[in-house]
């Protein structure tokens, strides 16, 4: 039997349909309390006092939560610098930060509650501008405002833009912008003083795990961290965000206590980084790069979040899919007074992006290059060692970039575009690809229980949020254990019962714990064909397994018999375990990343001159995924992916005025609507079966947004000769630059 | 309206997937909160909170109407659909089933307010244009899959449904 590239629907498809799926927000705990936070009205304040006694008094309050209760626990937290506190201690940092919480009976008077809660600020000048906050001169988020300073340099870039024949520099921005998953965070904590349990809207509910032992002073086996049906993620719900505040709410109250944000809370929990983006390239005149110079400034706002990380990711992503013998990349992470910049779907890269792949264009005009042409010239190819320590490229860009640019008809030998200058409506089209390093740590474990009836349970840590985990995973063990997939069931994201994964993100989850489902997997088939020569009275060798039976010949017995052979009747099971470490695999995945993800668009447009307004008649996104285990579910990633990169491309932008964020709600921040869907919005496999992961897979779903913005704004510049470098492409926008550029 | 003085609620009765409801409601209830906290149907989700992405839609007296913004009393003695109440037993409804075909849905947030209203979409015109879809779909928000699927499960949902076109 084979499933391995079949589109069998999903396993939570009914649960999904019915609406009996339970995501945080509808789970009912015993006894449970309902918290609400108080936030920062200002952007940057120091606290000079705090007074909850009219709150406490209020009938139906039973605890508020200050910085006066922090004695015993270690109130600091953060993925990579731990500089954030869960309630305001000395200052507030961003206007939205938490600074009390209230728990009460009900919604309603926690919301009362807060209302009674006095708060006396000192007002501190805002920060907002990264440049600014770089000059030594004005004031400070934490410290310093230099949250972290990263890059790449090789070669000698001044020397290479001395004897290019032509040198390049531009600047372009890229907004901040929301994640907008659907189901806002959420969590219920029920703490004692025997250990915590949560349930979490978390992407990676070990880390959280790992993050409340520490701060609540437990050992690792007292914490459970349990995450139901997830409503979208996207990177929002990485790491850690509300949970220590809702233990600690939970520890004040003496009862389980739930905190379900409100959208604009979740505005004010977590977004993109916004950025600014240097590039300098040097080329000769045949259209050959030479040398990349670039400078870029990330907006991580008030807290580090994860955004160290993606200050590295930029610069590694800035240098585009191509072959550089000299780079010189600064990349800084920068505090600012605003909301906390984390992970987004592919971090770093739809920023680095839209500068690199915005500016190929530029220089293919000036020399009088196509875009598509100059770009085969450029890229890298696979098997390349292009990046110091890195591994060498494992996918085709230039293949993936042709067939896209063939879907929307820009061949290299195709007819200039024929535009009717009577009309206002203008056809351009454009193209983009990056390659992404992806795959995050090989770090997952798993494990496959082969019960007595012939059926299987895996155990495996990946967080569901929607990408079609659990189906991949099942679909794996399914083929490996060669047990219908019908008789496969699926136990995850609760750190008390299934075994550690590191995180869900990445792209990585396919590959990494895909190879231990598969391992586990494996494990049990060793011990079916070990019992499998006990019953046939053979050598192993002159064994196979096929569809739920070990066979010999034409002999077969049921896995379920020899289990019933092994302990006497029909009991036990078999147990296997599967572990993905740098080591495993020959230490095939020692070396990062575990794979390059290729990011590549092509994009037909229609713009009306009359009113700047942009529609995309035609959409390509291709997608280099090894093999399609559910071809119909990495379309599905890829699809989504390439609306939310059309999202931040055309409308998308987080905007702040003196440190207040404008427009926190789904009225004002527009995101793709039906309207929004392009006339045809295709997805394209490429299957090379090259992945490392399971049966030749690689992962997705980050690769789509990443081109969006820069093969829009090419096909924008197609269209009418307008350049562009600063996102979104709102219609106002787009007018003014075509009225300035008639000017 | 009705209102009980001593506590402030008002009485109402309402039919709610096929079963006659009876019970007494702050006057400024939404309907979304009507259902979720006291029928403890959760199906219909809260996410904007606004009337723009849909998550919160069910169906009164056959239209889709964004619960989360519509006073619970204002469906006194309606007929009142949610997603659970769609499915016949274990039977799917066809739109439902479509859901699961095509793909149409991934973290399955906002799929209760999408199969509801794409149900009353094709209630009102059996045979929608693919235009016609995306135009009565617009207040119905998917972060997720992109939208191609949903619409190409509307459309088969349409096509197996036999209907006039429309
Ligand atoms: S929650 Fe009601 S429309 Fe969004
Ligand atoms: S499936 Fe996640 S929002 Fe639609």
């Amino acid at each position: 039997m084979d499933i391995i590239g079949v589109s069998v629907p999903r396993i939570d498809a009914i649960d999904k349909v019915t609406g009996r799926a339970a995501y945080v927000g509808d789970l009912e705990v015993s006894g449970m309390l309902h918290g609400k936070i108080l936030r920062s009205p200002l952007p940057h304040a120091l606290i000079t006092g705090i007074d909850t006694s009219e709150a406490l008094k209020l009938p139906g309050v039973t605890a508020v939560l200050t910085r006066g209760d922090l004695e015993g626990l270690d109130p600091f937290y953060g993925a990579v610098v731990r500089d954030r506190p869960f309630i305001a201690t000395d200052k507030v940092r961003y206007q939205g930060e938490p600074v009390a919480a209230a728990v009460a009976v009900d919604l309603a008077t926690a919301e009362e509650a807060l209302d009674l809660i006095q708060v006396e600020y000192e007002e501190l000048p805002v920060v907002s501008d990264t440049l600014e906050a770089l000059s030594g001169t004005g004031e400070t988020v934490h410290d310093t405002n230099l949250c972290r300073e990263s890059g790449y340099e090789w070669g000698d870039v001044a020397d290479a833009f001395a004897k290019a024949d032509h040198v390049f520099e531009d600047t372009f921005t890229f907004p901040m912008v929301y994640h907008y998953a659907m189901e806002p965070h959420a969590v219920i904590a029920d703490y004692s003083n025997q250990g915590i349990t949560v349930w979490s809207t978390a992407q990676h509910p070990f880390l959280v795990r790992e993050d409340l032992a520490r701060m609540f002073g437990f050992q690792l086996q007292q914490v459970r961290v349990v995450v139901p049906y997830l409503g979208g993620g996207y990177g929002s719900k990485s790491y850690t965000k509300l949970e220590p505040l809702v233990v600690a709410l939970s520890k004040v109250a003496g009862r389980p206590v739930r905190v379900a944000l409100t959208v604009e809370e979740a505005f004010k929990t977590i977004r993109r980084h916004s950025a600014r983006c240097t590039v300098k390239t040097g080329v000769m005149n045949d259209g050959k790069f030479v040398a990349r110079e670039c400078l870029i400034h990330l907006d991580t706002g008030a807290y580090a979040d994860n955004g160290p990380l993606v200050a590295d990711r930029a610069a590694e992503r800035v240098m585009g899919a191509y072959h550089w013998d000299n780079v010189k990349i600064k990349s800084y992470a920068v505090y600012t007074n605003s909301t906390p910049a984390g992970s987004f779907r592919s971090i770093g890269a739809p920023q680095a992006a839209w500068a690199s792949e915005s500016q190929v264009d530029i220089i293919a005009d000036a020399l009088g290059l196509d875009p598509l042409e100059i770009r085969l010239k450029n890229l890298v190819i696979k098997g390349e060692e292009f990046r110091p320590d890195r591994r060498p490229l494992d996918a085709d860009p230039a293949a993936g970039l042709r067939l896209a640019a063939q879907a929307i008809g820009m061949n290299l030998d195709r007819e200039p575009e024929d535009q009717d200058s009577e009309l206002p409506i203008k056809i351009g089209r454009g193209i983009g690809c990056n390659l992404s390093g992806v795959g995050s740590s090989p770090t997952s474990t798993a494990i496959v229980r082969l019960h007595v009836d012939g059926t299987v349970t895996v155990f495996a840590g990946t967080t569901e949020i929607g990408q079609g985990s659990r189906g991949v995973l099942a679909q794996v063990a399914s083929q490996e254990l060669q047990v219908p997939l019908d008789q496969v069931g699926m136990v995850s994201s609760d750190t008390g019962i299934v075994p550690y994964d590191r995180s869900t993100g990445s792209s990585r989850s396919t590959t990494m714990m895909g190879l231990a489902v598969q391992g586990a997997a494996k494990e049990v088939k060793e011990q079916l064909l070990e019992l499998g020569a006990l019953h046939f009275d053979c050598p192993e060798e002159e064994l196979s397994v096929n569809d739920g039976v070990v066979l010999r010949g034409t002999e077969s017995v049921a896995y379920g018999t020899l289990i019933e052979e092994e302990f006497g009747g029909r009991a036990g099971e078999l147990l296997g375990r599967g572990y993905v470490t740098p080591r495993m695999n020959n230490g095939r995945l020692r070396q990062g990343p575990a794979f390059w993800e290729v990011g590549i668009a092509a994009a037909q447009i229609e713009v009306d001159t009359d009113t700047g307004a942009i529609r995309i008649p035609h959409y390509v996104s291709v997608a280099d995924v090894g093999v399609a285990i559910n071809p119909q579910q990495c379309e599905g990633q890829d699809e989504g992916a390439s609306m939310q990169g059309l999202g931040h491309t055309l409308f998308e932008e987080m905007v702040y005025e003196d440190g207040q964020l404008l427009n926190p709600n789904m009225v004002d921040y527009k995101v793709p609507t039906f309207a929004d869907l392009p006339g045809d919005l295709e997805s394209m496999m490429i299957e090379n079966h090259d992945g490392p992961g399971p049966f030749g897979a690689k992962g997705l779903g980050e690769g789509g947004i990443v081109s969006a913005a820069p093969s829009v704004a090419n096909a924008l510049f197609q269209a009418t000769g307008v350049r562009i470098k600063d996102l979104p492409l709102t219609p106002e926008r787009v007018w003014r630059a075509i009225r300035d550029a008639k000017e | 309206m009705p209102i009980n003085h001593q506590n402030g609620t008002i009485p109402m009765e309402l039919t709610v997937n096929g079963r006659a409801v009876s019970l007494e409601i702050p006057p400024q209830m939404t309907l979304l909160d009507l259902l979720r906290d006291r029928l403890s149907l959760k199906g219909a989700k809260r996410s904007c909170d606004l009337q723009v992405c849909g998550a919160c839609t069910i169906l009164v007296d056959g239209h889709a109407v964004s619960s989360c913004t519509y006073l619970a009393y204002e469906a006194r003695g309606a007929d009142v659909l949610t997603i659970e109440g769609l499915a016949d037993g274990n039977t799917l409804h066809p739109m439902q089933q479509a859901f699961i075909d095509n793909g149409a849905f991934q973290c399955g947030f906002c799929t209760p307010g999408m199969i509801l209203a794409a149900k009353s979409l094709l209630d009102e015109t059996p045979r929608p244009s693919e235009e016609k879809v995306k135009e009565y779909m617009e207040g119905n928000i998917c972060r997720c899959t992109g939208y191609r699927k949903i619409l190409e499960a509307i459309l088969d949902a349409a096509g197996k449904s036999g209907g006039a076109s429309g």
